[in-house]
């Protein structure tokens, strides 16, 4: 599964960062995750919950989830659109020449400590 | 006082294996080693077409294959006895695609000062592999004709990666509602650089062409 993938990389990065601000303990992790980023926010937290507490620095934190909505912009008319409604073809004028401007992140915004 | 601290990262997840990727990239050039990262669904033929294409530039090159699986040793086995070549079987255990720090690993066991070619078959998927950048100088991908003509629509990241898609199994045709000429559009849709090459790995007829574009891709790289 591929979420599973996705939360070691999460767990690495954010042991990084707990390294480089001396932190030995976090409650929350907060992602931004793009609507066509092919996450399922879902399986996502189930795999984090199982892996997260596996590690004495995430025991029992929170996964977050921020949803980016995405949006596609049309090179021929400058029309910015929804892309879950309307995909590859622009809604306003019909050109197929159009690209993705948000929506397919895969990110850690921020992290929680708790504070003591 | 909060009772939480935040701490700002902004960070892409993927942005550790994008720099992995091009330092790996970096090295493949210095020591001279072309590496190919071969992609498709589980059972579109890579194995299959990784036989015939190295019997065709077995004379040429000096190649070795990494095959990359969640658990077992059964394509590096076939490769080596149907070829004679160096092959050797990477475990992900349990991941769905490799990655670059995987791939660089997998090279630390090849004889790579005595090699021009190493090709990659990745795990059989068409998702994760397209986002983690492996370190490879190219990427191709197999398509067969029974997966169906809308599969670049559905897996647009995959096809718009690849510099090559290789379309398998055309033996079938006849059984199958597949449209080669529909499907090259929509691969032109998402990518219009990508050459579409159809092929029969079963009885190796258009294996010639891959093979072609393949050794002019490494002669290329090799003289830049
Ligand atoms: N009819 C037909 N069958 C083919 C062709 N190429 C491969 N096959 C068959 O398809 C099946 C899968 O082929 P493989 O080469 O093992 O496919 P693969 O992509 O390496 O599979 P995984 O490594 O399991 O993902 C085998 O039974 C092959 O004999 C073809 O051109 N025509
Ligand atoms: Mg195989
Ligand atoms: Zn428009
Ligand atoms: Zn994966």
């Amino acid at each position: 599964m591929h979420e599973l993938g996705i939360v070691f990389y999460i767990i690495r990065d954010v042991k990084q960062a707990a390294l480089e601000h001396a932190v030995s303990k976090v409650s929350g992790v907060v992602m931004n995750i793009g609507e066509v980023s092919t996450i399922i926010p879902g399986y996502l937290k189930d795999c984090w919950r199982w892996a997260a507490d596996k590690e004495e620095l995430l025991k029992g934190a929170e996964l977050k989830i921020n949803t980016i909505p995405a949006v596609t912009y049309c090179e021929d008319c400058h029309a910015e659109y929804g892309t879950v409604a309307h995909g590859k073809i622009c809604p306003h004028c019909g050109s197929e020449h159009t690209y993705l401007l948000r929506g397919n992140e895969v990110e850690i915004k921020e992290i929680e400590v708790p504070n003591n | 006082m909060d009772p939480v601290k935040i701490i700002e990262i902004k960070k892409s997840v993927f942005a550790n294996n994008d720099t992995d990727a091009e330092n790996l990239r970096k090295e493949l050039k210095t020591k001279g080693v072309f590496l190919l990262n071969l992609m498709s669904s589980p059972g579109s033929g890579k194995t299959t077409t990784l036989i015939r294409t190295i019997g065709l530039l077995k004379d040429r090159l000096r190649m070795a294959v990494m095959e990359a699986d969640i658990d077992s040793d059964v394509d590096a086995i076939k490769i080596k006895e149907a070829t004679g070549i160096e092959s050797i079987q990477l475990h992900t255990g349990g991941m769905c695609h490799l990655d670059a720090e995987m791939t660089r690993q997998g090279l630390d066991n090849v004889s790579m000062d005595r090699l021009d070619l190493v090709i990659l078959e990745n795990v059989g998927n068409l998702v994760c592999p397209a986002e983690f950048d492996t370190g490879a100088v190219a990427n191709a991908m197999i398509l067969s004709v029974p997966e169906g003509t809308d599969k670049p629509l559905k897996y647009p990241l995959m096809f718009s990666i690849c510099d090559v898609v290789i379309i398998n199994k055309m033996d079938v045709l006849p059984y199958f509602d597949f449209d080669l000429e529909k499907c090259t559009e929509y691969i032109h849709m998402r990518n219009p650089k990508a050459r579409v090459i159809p092929i029969c790995a079963k009885t190796g007829e258009g294996v010639d062409a891959f093979a072609d574009w393949l050794l002019e891709k490494v002669q290329d790289w090799k003289q830049q």
